[in-house]
């Protein structure tokens, strides 16, 4: 299997998407002639051309509305906004034009376009580059929301999300990036989570960086003889219940780790969902998140801020105690 | 577009004690950016940072032109606009090595600097976030201290609904407020030219809002439209607009490849360097050079000591922050 870092594993798969569907299009801001500030995109403008890979003005409300409007006249539209944080300019258009489509249309067209965004924090990028904007749109229905872990799951989930015909917003930690791993030519589904590691004592449900983190912990607490098991979402929205409580099943305990602020996050809705179905499996469960404030650039208050692997560690070691 | 003559003539700077007083902050502003590029590159300042270097005519020009009561929002790449206001630059270069005695106490790091105390409402990460804030501290201003509020942006802002919400909402409640579009060519590695629709200034003409294309490199010559449009806004005109054609002598942020950059492109801009157009200004008004000499060593041995300074100061322990003011 060859090994790719994410980035590439990213660029892969909208090179594959844009070979296999000439309907697809990817543009957003520096993507094209530059290859993207994050050099997720090099490459393609020179193999696609500027009818299919283009460069945009800094106007993140047209860039939206534009990949909604192409999206219901025929075109598989792939937008790029640089940072997760920015998607406040986009939210209009996608929150109510493209995630209302098909419901207004009784069902006659959807909407068939991917939003890739970077998202995170631990970069030392302050409060206005380094945020998580899935519970700002965990409360939309019609979107999916996607965030890969690993480079294989960033490169099949991203050609699952441009084939998928919905809305997708496709989450791109930004400490990921230069992650090694093996990728194959598996294809992934959106709304299913993964065991990425089985254990009885504890499952720590998670996504993003933060499975990393979780697998540290997990390893860390399995010298104490704690197995947790570890479980990454994957997809956020729609998110795949049945692995989890599956899971809570065998442990009876349930963390979930959440890169975002505690309050309104998912985090809390796995907790409501799981507890709604599995409660009398329950011993405990709980939230291990951000606190309610944006987040520091100084590096000693971002370290603290994050919930790392020591934390998960250390939260986990003192209520199974 | 008034472009100035780099042939020096006397008689050009109406008042040459204020214009060296001027040379001085751009030299800070300039040496400044150098010594935060310097810290980066040895891994104490973090993140990213977006240096200022080469349009220093712009903050310190206009800034000259404000009074106490005017407000300033600048963008992320703001750290002229925080020196032209007077903000302590150890503090500054503090919160830039994210330390406890940086001017946000290393909460908000480069891109997000803030100093009411000095009239600067903040540093806007989002493109064109400046004229937002800038906007409303306009519509406080016209009913409280009669203050002017500035917005600095870069020509990349032009293309965000932003800006033109911003200027139509200003002009129809004809606010105290100077809109200073940084021309510096590029956004991020984009030519402004491949995104952006006919001219600039031609979008604030649409409105009715007085507009000057100006010379950026030139100190004088922004002071000039500055004033002009300070008049207008202080007046009670409404809003003016300046675009200050400028250049940016590094690259946007920390990883910037620079390939963009059509060959010799740089060196063109570098030879109207705007400290170096205001020194030969200043000598051909008899200005005796070996006073500027001493002014550039003093600024220089005023960083060394801030490094020195900065780099010894604790990095702040814990984030004792409240959600809410009680
Ligand atoms: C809304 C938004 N979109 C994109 C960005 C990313 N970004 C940061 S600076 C920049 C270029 C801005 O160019 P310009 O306005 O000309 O200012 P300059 O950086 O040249 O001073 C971009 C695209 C951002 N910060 N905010
Ligand atoms: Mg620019």
């Amino acid at each position: 299997m060859p090994t790719l870092d994410f980035r590439s594993a990213i660029r892969e798969a909208l090179d594959e998407e844009l070979a296999a569907d000439e309907r697809v299009i990817l543009f957003g801001e520096d993507i094209a002639v530059a290859g993207g500030v994050f050099a997720t995109t090099t490459g393609l403008y020179e193999k696609y051309g500027a009818e299919r890979v283009f460069d945009t003005p800094i106007s993140e409300l047209a860039l939206a509305g534009a990949a909604f409007g192409s999206a219901v006249t025929g075109l598989r539209p792939v937008l790029e906004v640089m940072f997760g944080d920015f998607l406040g300019l986009a939210m209009d258009s996608l929150v109510n034009q493209s995630t209302k489509y098909w419901f207004l249309t009784e069902e006659q067209v959807s909407v068939p376009l991917t939003i890739r965004s970077v998202v995170g924090a631990g970069g030392r990028f302050g409060a206005i580059h380094s945020q998580m904007p899935v519970s700002w749109f965990m409360g939309v229905p019609g979107l999916k929301i996607v965030g890969p872990s690993t480079p294989a799951d960033a490169k099949a989930l991203l050609k699952a999300s441009i084939r998928d015909d919905n809305p997708v917003l496709f989450f791109e930690h930004k400490r990921l990036y230069g992650n090694q791993g093996e990728v194959d030519a598996t294809p992934a589904r959106l709304g299913e989570a993964a065991v990425v590691r089985e254990g009885t004592d504890v499952t720590i449900a998670t996504a993003m960086k933060s499975v990393h983190d979780a697998l540290e912990a997990a390893e860390a607490l399995a010298a104490d003889r704690v197995l947790a098991e570890v479980i990454d979402l994957r997809t956020l929205r729609p998110l795949d219940l049945e692995t989890v409580v599956a899971s809570v099943r065998k442990t009876n305990r349930l963390a979930v780790v959440e890169e975002g602020p505690v309050t309104g996050g998912w985090a809390g809705e796995v907790l409501a969902s799981v507890t709604e179905d599995a409660l009398g499996y329950l011993d405990d469960a709980w939230r291990i998140a951000t606190p309610n404030t944006p987040i520091p650039y100084s590096p000693p208050l971002e370290d603290a801020f994050l919930p790392g692997p020591a934390r998960i560690a250390a939260e986990i070691r003192r209520r199974l105690r | 577009m008034s472009r100035v003559s780099d042939e020096p003539a006397t008689g050009v700077l109406d008042d040459v004690e204020l214009y060296l007083g001027i040379y001085r902050r751009m030299l800070l502003i300039r040496g400044f950016e150098d010594l935060v590029q310097s810290l980066f590159l040895k891994g104490e300042v973090y993140g990213t940072t977006h240096l200022y270097s080469g349009q220093e005519a712009v903050a310190t020009g206009v800034a000259s032109l404000l009074e106490e009561r005017d407000r300033v929002a600048a963008t992320y790449r703001g750290h002229g606009h925080a020196l032209a206001l007077g903000v302590d630059p150890q503090k500054l270069l503090d919160e830039m090595l994210a330390r406890e005695t940086g001017i946000n106490g290393g909460r908000a790091g480069s891109m997000n600097v803030n100093s009411l105390a000095d009239r600067l409402i903040g540093s806007f990460g989002i493109v064109g976030g400046s004229i937002a804030a800038a906007t409303g501290a306009a519509l406080a201003l016209q009913r409280t201290t009669g203050g002017v509020a500035v917005a600095y942006f870069g020509d990349g802002a032009m293309n965000q609904g932003y800006f033109f919400e911003c200027l139509n909402f200003a002009q129809v409640l004809k606010l105290p407020l100077l809109l200073v579009c940084e021309n510096n060519q590029y956004g991020e590695y984009t030519p402004f030219r491949s995104v952006t629709a006919g001219e600039i200034r031609a979008r604030a003409e649409v409105m009715e809002v007085p507009a000057e294309t100006i010379d950026g490199m030139s100190v004088w010559a922004v002071r000039e439209a500055a004033a002009r449009a300070v008049a207008h806004a202080r007046g009670g005109n409404g809003p003016a607009f300046i675009e200050a054609l400028t250049y940016r002598f590094v690259g946007h942020s920390r990883s910037d490849p620079g390939a963009y950059r059509p060959e010799g492109e740089l060196e063109r801009w570098k030879q109207r360097d705007p400290i170096v157009l205001l020194r030969a200004q200043l000598e051909a008004e008899g200005v005796d050079g070996a006073r500027l000499d001493e002014l550039e060593q003093a600024v220089a041995r005023e960083l060394e000591e801030m490094r020195e300074r900065g780099l010894a100061a604790p990095f702040p322990s814990e984030l004792a922050a409240r959600e809410f003011k009680d």
